[in-house]
């Protein structure tokens, strides 16, 4: 009898642990699937960047520092693995091309030009699909990080060696107003 | 209202539908039986009413979307447009946000400004605009009625509506067929004097009860379309956090709209009633029960309120 109570419960051990590491294994997977889109929208703006600077450049000639700066960042965060560096060094991209699609209204040729508008709508497409991948990056990173430290969980985080993952925070930013319901 | 609440809703839809489903297609089956009864037809009314329901759920499962955007002439979007460029970007962003896999973008070539979205799951959906709405909205505004495209994508609306539109259909046609019945039989007994009546009061009830089957019906799916119209709303601002750039929009929407070329079949579809049939926009229960949509402004009065504004 005692025998087999020992079993049940070895048995339902056995299965806690399986749901446990298989529900870790299936969180980690989503946030390295949620850092991949991220990554690609990130990738998309790398390559805009050269575009931008080249057809403002002709136009903008008092805000050279500014292209300038935009076109150092741009090599930094593609040179760097920190993601901590990394999303300090996407922000301050974010925020350079906000201040210079605000300066864009000081050159009117420039607005008026058919192909600098189209080239516009992509840089402002590109900064909204950054915004939101990031936001679900950082949704899912947060829900594997609780799922990590959640006893008994963590039992089975620390057996296995699961660690929590790491979000990418842009300096300076505002949080999004909530809406109620 | 957070994204887990949308998954809660999407399930409740799933179940709510397969229930509105299995009733419709229990519906259908007494219809037959009933009419097999009265006539003698052993069984015959019966195959035809389910051989009709499950081809049309069939097709209408697989080539649905396509079917719909043929009937509307919708076209691919043409990418050096700086307007249809815009709308396949905001797709693209507010996929990414809602969590979804980028649906296919079409454009109907339409001064008034309307929009739908089709397919049967999140994989296989479409979203497509008219020019005229395109033209009329700002960038915010045009994410607020994507996102409320989007919404019903993630919710599944667009399946549930086709079938009940199908069901609904089935048995109207089963009426059509009885009424047929109906003259055919009265024609030849007038030819033929000493038949008596009885029989051609049985059909005429019949026919009754089946005209009144495809009322319910049609009353309940448009029920439920005006439920799901409200849930996208929500949807939309769940996923853009701008509920009053979506209210400007629906108040374009309402001023600038036009009565549009569409088959009545594919108008619940649309963000707005394209058929802009004045009963839309009343609020009488009379009115509220056979509209597909909710009066616009009650729409544009619930977002101010999300905003808190007071309407």
């Amino acid at each position: 009898m005692t025998l087999k109570i020992v079993l049940a419960i070895l048995i339902l051990l056995i299965l806690f642990v399986l749901f446990a590491y298989n529900t870790l294994v299936r969180w980690r997977i989503r946030v390295k699937e949620a850092f991949s889109q991220l990554d690609v929208q990130l990738k998309r703006r790398h390559d805009l960047i050269p575009n931008l600077v080249e057809a403002v450049k002709g136009y903008m000639k008092h805000e050279r520092e500014l292209l300038e700066r935009i076109t150092e960042l741009r090599s930094r965060a593609i040179s760097t693995s920190d993601l901590k560096e990394r999303g300090e060094i996407e922000g301050s991209i974010s925020d350079n091309i906000k201040r210079l699609l605000l300066l864009v209204e000081n050159y009117p040729d420039l607005k008026a030009s058919e192909n600098f508008k189209i080239l516009q709508e992509e840089i402002i497409s590109t900064e909204n699909r950054i915004a939101y991948a990031r936001q679900f990056f950082n949704d899912t990173v947060r829900e594997y990080n609780t799922l990590c430290q959640m006893f008994p969980l963590n039992i089975i985080a620390g057996l296995f060696g699961f660690k929590p993952a790491e979000f990418l925070e842009f300096p300076g930013e505002r949080e999004r107003v909530e809406i109620k319901f | 209202m957070s994204a887990l609440d949308f998954v809660k809703i999407a399930s409740r839809n799933k179940r709510r539908t397969f229930f509105l489903v299995l009733f419709l297609v229990l519906m259908l089956y007494f219809i037959g039986r009933l009419i097999d009864y009265a006539t003698g037809a052993g069984g015959f009314f019966t195959f035809l009413a389910l051989i009709i329901a499950l081809l049309q759920s069939l097709i209408s499962y697989y080539w649905g979307d396509k079917i719909v955007l043929a009937s509307v002439g919708a076209r691919k979007p043409n990418l050096s447009d700086y307007e249809e460029r815009q709308f396949v970007n905001v797709v693209e962003e507010l996929s990414i946000a809602a969590g979804l896999p980028t649906p296919a973008c079409y454009i109907m070539d339409d001064p008034s400004p309307n929009a739908f979205a089709t397919g049967r799951d999140p994989k296989h959906a479409s979203v497509c605009a008219t020019t005229g709405l395109l033209k009329l909205l700002n960038r915010e505004e045009l994410e607020g009625v994507i996102g409320h495209e989007l919404s019903h994508i993630k919710n599944r609306d667009v399946l549930t509506m086709t079938m009940v539109a199908i069901l609904v259909g089935a048995i109207v046609i089963i009426a059509d067929i009885l009424r047929f019945q109906l003259y055919v039989g009265g024609a030849r007994r007038r030819r033929d004097e000493k038949d008596s009546g009885g029989e051609l009061l049985v059909i005429l009830i019949l026919f009754l009860i089946v005209l009144l089957a495809s009322i319910i019906g049609k009353l309940m799916a448009l029920a439920i379309s005006r439920a799901r119209e409200y849930m996208a709303d929500a949807g939309s601002v769940a996923i853009t956090r701008n509920p009053l750039a979506l209210a400007s929009a629906l108040e374009k929407i309402a001023i600038y709209s036009r009565p549009m070329q569409v088959s009545d079949a594919v108008s619940h579809l649309f963000i707005s009633d394209p058929k802009k049939r004045g009963l839309s926009e009343k609020d009488s229960l009379w009115a509220n029960l056979w509209s597909t949509h909710p009066p616009i402004w009650k729409r544009i009065a619930i977002l101010k309120q999300m905003a808190g504004l007071s309407a």
